[in-house]
């Protein structure tokens, strides 16, 4: 579910936020836009207001792990885990996390990719968050609730900044909820 | 040597909580593990409040995160201080126009990328990363920041391997540390 139409619509951080994401036509290849959030992060005030609108829709729910996906992830999940009093769990592309991991392959447009996480971050039961910049397909996300599964976590909710309009229809993914905050620029 | 006090009661639980795991990524090294430390979120925030109260007066208003590490611990510190954060990328994820450097690794060597018009000109930084082995990484992210205008004001890392010298790889640029490695 996109925050406007989740109890926050017409909030003038959710503008700010949007308006400080950068478009770049044509990258990574011919005919993607990509939605760079540099200009996010740069900016302290919409980086701050991102980080706060997450921590506020968080912070009562009990969650005690925050799960990034590299590497974006990593930006956005820190802070919201330091704020709500939670664990960081990096999910990591392979051969980057040390010692004893579990792997979740997930499909690309073209080809395949791999998500690991440490399975001992995760103790049964635990209430977990995904975090990543952006949803378009899914796939990533899709891997992440399995690895945190696996490991014994509920998954309470995936959050992205940006989500594609296509993922409003969908609401959940793989039966978890999709929270966003922004759609892409055009 | 670290910089900071060995007697701050809050580094012996960051020492502990930083897991060594032998021969990874190839054998012979002792890998500093810090996502042990993330796992516990008082050990977290204590690491990123010893950062935030050496820098928070300093009118830093750049603070740079090495791809992928440096983006957990850079963050929190960039807005806690009111500056704004910076990655570092691994060659061709930043889209548009970037500067690059290229570095030697402790185990191989590659490349650092920034967006061009990331930083202005006389702009005070840090360079933010999990840890210093021999320096070549903080070395081109000072690089990169500097052909940029902005001024390194100092290296911040949450661990040092001394044997390596890495601050000897930085030319006076000054390097803080909270822990040695183990």
């Amino acid at each position: 579910m996109f925050a406007a139409e989740n109890g926050l619509r017409g909030d003038p951080r959710l503008e700010a936020i949007s308006d400080a994401i950068s478009v770049v036509p044509n990258f990574p290849k011919p005919g993607i836009m990509f939605q760079d959030i540099t200009t996010l992060v740069s900016n302290h005030k919409a980086f701050k207001h991102t980080v706060d609108i997450f921590v506020d829709r968080y912070k009562d729910m009990g969650i005690s792990i925050v799960a990034g996906v590299e590497a974006r992830g990593f930006i956005f999940a820190p802070p919201i885990a330091l704020a709500i009093g939670a664990k960081f769990v990096p999910l990591r592309k392979p051969g980057k996390l040390p010692g004893e991991v579990i792997s979740e392959a997930y499909e690309l447009e073209y080809g395949n990719d791999c998500l690991e996480m440490h399975k001992c971050a995760v103790e049964k039961g635990e209430r977990a968050l995904v975090i990543d910049d952006l949803v378009a397909t899914g796939g990533t996300l899709s891997a992440a609730i399995r690895l945190l599964e696996r490991g014994g976590a509920e998954v309470v909710e995936c959050a992205c900044v940006i989500g594609v309009p296509e993922i409003k229809e969908r609401r959940m993914l793989d039966g978890k909820p999709l929270y966003v905050l922004v759609e892409p620029r055009q | 040597m670290s910089a900071l006090k060995a007697d701050d009661p809050r580094i012996p639980a960051i020492q502990s909580r930083i897991r060594v795991v032998p021969n990874f990524p190839k054998p012979g090294i002792m890998f500093q593990d810090i996502t042990t430390l993330l796992l516990d979120p008082k050990v977290f925030k204590d690491t990123i409040d010893l950062f935030v109260e050496r820098y928070n007066s300093k009118n830093i208003s750049v603070v740079a995160g090495i791809e992928a590490r440096g983006f957990i611990f850079g963050p929190p510190i960039a807005l806690a201080i009111g500056a704004k954060f910076v990655p570092l990328r691994k060659p061709n994820k930043l889209p548009g126009k970037v500067f690059r450097q290229e570095y030697e690794l402790e185990y191989g060597s590659d490349c650092l990328e920034m967006h061009v018009g990331a930083v202005a000109s006389g702009e005070r930084a840090l360079v933010v990363d999990d840890l210093i082995a021999t320096g070549g990484t903080l070395c081109a992210a000072i690089d990169l920041l500097e052909r940029a205008g902005a001024k390194v004001f100092e290296c911040a890392c949450v661990i040092e391997i001394p044997a390596l010298k890495g601050r000897e790889r930085l030319n006076g640029k000054p390097v803080f540390v909270l822990v040695d490695s183990q």
